[in-house]
């Protein structure tokens, strides 16, 4: 986490939009569970995903790891068991 | 939208104590009635959608709480 | 396996220091109807459901995770910076001569966690019945919630959670409504 100070107005605002974009998966998701020959609700599927990988390497540029055991790429010191947790933001 | 609210009138015995609450309420969520979501149903913009809990509005359900808006610091 | 994501699913703020919300939110973290029973109900299910289902109980189950973990952050904001004074006043006192600030699975009432709340009855319909039950309950439970606090920004984080059950209930029903529609298929395996 060199490059931005946790907790900046930009994590939060960067955060939220993550937030946004995954909540959208997760709710297509469920969906598509039971509606598993919806083709246009697969294609926004596929279409918010490659949005949130894109934004999700930003934020993890930024603030460090979003995802732990080899989903992302760490600089040194090792930064997934640096602050904040989700809890504490 | 059909109101998500039910209003009945509980029974007022006549040694009932406290003073009668006039009547209760109950709700009856948009998920009661769809039986299976039907495809291509109007969405929320994403951000919008975070906030209210569902991609759909036809999913959506308001609710207020009795204790009012307080805001900050009480 | 799981992998943990970093963040929470909905942003969780509390902007009033009101140690009596943490011992009634803990309903949702310990409780019969609670987050942790849901997570390990549905997840519990998946191993003798049709495979048709098993989709839904894993991505349901999963998603119950991260609302523990937003009912734990709500939990640990109210009684972080808590006297060892407030958190009595709040009838969180028995809790602290046990354990401090630490959490414990447990419902409002203190009374611990127990496997005896969830069940996997090996019927799908059962199964997919109780859990659209216990969907409205924890419905409910947040309606309760939501009308014993005026804090607009907890209220925010539970409303958000209310809603999930009620989308969570809805994909049950449509499971089991796949269920139903298998009639035509004939036992040629």
């Amino acid at each position: 986490m060199t490059d931005a100070i946790p907790c900046d107005p930009k994590y939060y605002e960067l955060l939220e939009q993550l937030q946004v974009l995954d909540f959208a998966l997760v709710e297509l998701n469920l969906y598509l569970n039971t509606h598993p020959e919806d083709l246009k609700a697969i294609e926004q599927f596929n279409q918010l995903t490659q949005e949130r990988t894109r934004l999700a390497n930003q934020f993890q540029e930024l603030y460090g790891p979003l995802q732990n055991f080899g989903r992302a790429y760490s600089k040194c010191p090792w930064e997934w068991n640096q602050t904040p947790w989700p809890w504490q933001v | 939208m059909d109101s998500q609210e039910r209003v009945w009138k509980p029974y007022r015995g006549p040694f009932d104590p406290c003073p009668p609450i006039p009547y209760k309420t109950y709700v009856v969520p948009p998920n009661l009635f769809i039986p299976f979501q039907p495809p291509g149903l109007p969405q929320f913009p994403l951000n919008e959608a975070l906030r209210a809990g569902t991609l759909w509005p036809a999913l959506y359900s308001p609710y207020e709480s009795k204790a009012g808006k307080g805001g900050v610091k009480g | 396996m799981w992998v943990y994501e970093k963040k929470l699913q909905y942003p969780v703020r509390v902007s009033k220091c009101d140690v009596r919300m943490a011992k009634y939110l803990l309903e949702q973290y310990g409780g019969a109807d609670g987050e942790l029973s849901a997570a390990l109900r549905y997840l519990n299910q998946r191993y003798t459901i049709p495979d048709k289902v098993i989709g839904v109980l894993n991505d349901i189950g999963t998603e119950e995770f991260a609302h523990l973990e937003m009912i734990a952050t709500m939990v640990y904001k109210l009684t972080k910076d808590a006297s060892v004074h407030e958190l009595e006043a709040a009838g969180l006192g028995a809790n602290y001569a046990q354990r401090d600030h630490a959490m414990f699975y447990q419902n409002a009432e203190g009374v611990p966690w127990t496997s005896a709340y969830i069940q996997a009855k090996g019927d799908p319909i059962a199964d997919l019945y109780e859990d659209i039950a216990a969907e409205e309950k924890a419905r409910a439970t947040y309606q309760w919630l939501i009308d014993m606090t005026d804090d607009v920004d907890l209220q925010d984080s539970l409303k958000f959670l209310r809603e999930r059950e009620i989308v969570h209930s809805l994909r049950f029903k449509e499971s089991v409504q796949i269920l139903i529609d298998e009639r035509d298929k004939k036992r040629i395996f």
